[in-house]
């Protein structure tokens, strides 16, 4: 296989707050091979969309990433200065935001922040960058696209806006776009045109994607593979495939159990009982020991770390070799 | 958007004659203007006389007619001090209340609002801390006791500015104005800080707490994640999101420059509408005192007529007729 487009190493973020450090994001390492889909999925708070920040460069304070390293195409980008890294965004790194209601500014058409983003980062002109603007509405399904270029954003619905504000993160053709919750504020019956547009556009373009939900459904629509995260770890990452079916880390596993399905006979959804803990109150051991159904002594003293289980990496004792 | 200016122009009118209602209350009903007009020895047959051809028996809605009839051609009587028509003795004093008022408020806003930005996107640093406590000081004391201060500092013991008047002034058409000579702009100084130093802190004050509020939204975000240069999204993307709020206080605050350049003009001896003001009710000029009350209104009236085009140029948004026009920006 080739070299990774992305390569994260023991990432740790931390926050600094009066009470002391919270640590927000443990040790986590992956990677994203070029043009693949690479979910994350989780709860909320454990640290999914703060990933997707410090990998872009927009953490914001009082969060701060305390050690690690994060690599694009082998080159360090997360100790880069201001300037370069402001280079880097949108040019390699795109990102999309949850709620597209919000994510443009009100007081421009969408045709002046598109132009005013190609022109950004490429030599184009004004009527270049413009005719550039009018071809990607028309790639991300905006009809009358040359007409729609002047709108502004109150003007379009909320689906059609997500499809401007996925224009906008394209518009510099990266090569790796962060989809933070991309279709969580749509309506359920776009959030399926919005991903498939994603996944269509991202082949189209050779453009990986990092896509960040707690929809375990969506990820497994179109990821190629998938990290499962709680409370600020890894806890497994594998192929789409092996991890839907074959879910081994016990969180996991719940998760996929709460997916609804048509083709399983089942009385009621399945839950995972209590909800995720708070960062000031991570339990010791694997974080998960107070609500996992298969908890024992060890995982109550020892933290688990990711170990190869079939195709797969899981953190959890009952995988555990040396146990 | 034309029946949008129709329907404020409509409103206005409405404003202008409850103002005016006023305005003619206080002329027939503060004092009798007949007893105000003759002297001690006029007889009863010679005052009824003058009350007939004053029309003051007329019904109250035809006095009403004719003095708003009156009003609008400019035409509000003669001043009981200096017997001579308002309308002269206003032509002479607007002009100096006008400059003050307008270069007062075009130093808060040019020195407020980087001021704003400034603090607003470095919350903590040196110079914003500087900043903040220097508009404490602006917010707080009150405009006579900086002018006092300014007059002592730079006119008493340096001796750089001049402490009272306009200076020399050249007159071009019916308007006199000082910003054409030396003395005029040096006597201009000292006022327009006063006047315009309590404005400045507080458009420093709102632009920085707007700066943060819109710094924080998502569109910055994605502004940011899309690249863009810092120039770009400090000044073309969060300063246009702050001006709407901006633009309201700023209209609302040039409408009280002008009406309360009184007490700057009074501390500076400042021959503007003020002053005048002032004196005319030691004296109890009514006319004077209702027709400046009408001005008043009329520019507050002007002012926010202004201030709701300018949302519509502003924020699209707010442009009724979208829908099927598109964008026309």
């Amino acid at each position: 296989m080739s070299e990774p487009l992305l390569n994260v190493a023991h990432l740790r973020i931390e926050f600094n707050t009066r009470r002391g450090t919270l640590v927000a994001v443990d040790d986590i390492s992956f990677d994203v091979m070029p043009g693949e889909v690479f979910g994350v999925v989780g709860e909320s708070g454990a640290g999914k969309s703060l990933t997707g920040q410090a990998i872009i460069g927009l953490l914001e304070p009082p969060g701060r990433i305390a050690a690690g390293e994060i690599r694009l195409d082998g080159r360090r980008i997360d100790n880069l200065p201001y300037g370069q890294m402001r280079r880097l965004r949108g040019r390699q790194i795109g990102m999309i935001f949850q709620d597209p209601l919000t994510s443009l500014n009100p007081l421009y058409t969408v045709g002046r922040q598109l132009v005013e983003t190609i022109q950004t980062h490429t030599s184009m002109n004004h009527e270049e960058a413009r005719r550039r603007a009018v071809a990607l509405l028309e790639d991300v399904g905006i009809p009358a696209a040359d007409k729609r270029i002047d709108h502004y954003p109150h003007q379009f619905s909320g689906g059609m806006r997500q499809r401007v504000v996925i224009a906008l993160a394209l518009c510099a053709n990266p090569r790796l776009v962060i989809a933070d919750e991309p279709t969580t504020a749509l309506d359920v019956s776009i959030q399926a045109q919005i991903i498939l547009l994603l996944k269509q556009l991202c082949e189209q373009y050779d453009t990986a994607v990092i896509l960040i939900t707690h929809d375990m459904g969506v990820i497994a629509e179109i990821s190629d593979r998938v990290a499962v995260m709680y409370a600020g770890r890894i806890v497994e990452i594998g192929g789409v495939r092996e991890v839907v079916k074959n879910a081994r880390h016990p969180y996991a596993r719940g998760l996929m159990g709460a997916i609804p399905s048509l083709h399983r006979r089942v009385e009621k959804l399945n839950q995972i009982d209590g909800s995720m803990p708070r960062l000031t109150e991570i339990p010791s051991g694997c974080a998960f020991h107070p609500r996992c159904p298969q908890a024992f002594e060890r995982c109550r003293r020892e933290r688990p770390d990711l170990v190869r289980v079939g195709e797969s990496q899981v953190a959890c004792w009952l995988y555990g070799r040396t146990s | 958007m034309p029946a949008f200016i129709i329907r404020r122009l409509a409103q206005s009118v409405f404003v202008m004659l409850v103002v005016a209602m006023v305005a003619f209350l206080m002329f027939n009903y503060v004092g009798d203007p007949v007893h105000q007009m003759v002297g001690i020895e006029t007889s009863m047959q010679e005052r009824e006389a003058l009350r007939e051809a004053l029309g003051l028996n007329d019904p109250p809605l035809v006095q009403f007619a004719r003095f708003v009839g009156h009003a609008v051609q400019g035409k509000f009587g003669l001043s009981y001090q200096y017997k001579r028509p308002v309308a002269e003795l206003f032509e002479e004093r607007l002009p100096a209340t006008l400059e003050l008022s307008l270069v007062a408020a075009l130093f808060s806003l040019v020195i407020g609002i980087p001021m704003g930005v400034y603090t607003g996107l470095h919350r903590s640093g040196f110079l914003s801390r500087i900043f903040m406590t220097f508009s404490l000081i602006g917010i707080s004391l009150p405009t006579f006791l900086i002018g006092i201060l300014l007059i002592f500092v730079f006119a008493v013991i340096l001796g750089w500015l001049p402490s009272y008047g306009r200076g020399e002034v050249v007159a071009i058409g019916g308007w006199t104005t000082g910003l054409l000579t030396i003395s005029g702009l040096k006597a201009l100084i000292m006022p327009a800080i006063t006047l315009g130093m309590f404005q400045l802190t507080l458009i420093m004050r709102l632009i920085r707490s707007e700066m943060l509020e819109v710094l924080r939204t998502d569109y910055i975000k994605f502004a940011r994640a899309r690249g863009l240069t810092d120039r770009a999204i400090n000044f073309g993307h969060a300063l246009k999101n702050t001006l709407v709020p901006v633009i309201t206080i700023t209209g609302l605050q040039i409408g009280s420059i002008i009406a309360f350049a009184i007490i700057t003009e009074t501390v500076f001896q400042w021959p503007g509408m003020g002053l005048l003001f002032l004196q005319a009710i030691h004296n109890v000029d009514i006319p004077i005192m209702s027709a400046y009350l009408i001005l008043v209104a009329f520019f507050f009236v002007v002012i926010n007529l202004i201030v709701d085009i300018l949302y519509y140029v502003v924020d699209p948004r707010l442009r009724v007729d979208m829908g099927k026009a598109g964008g026309h920006g």
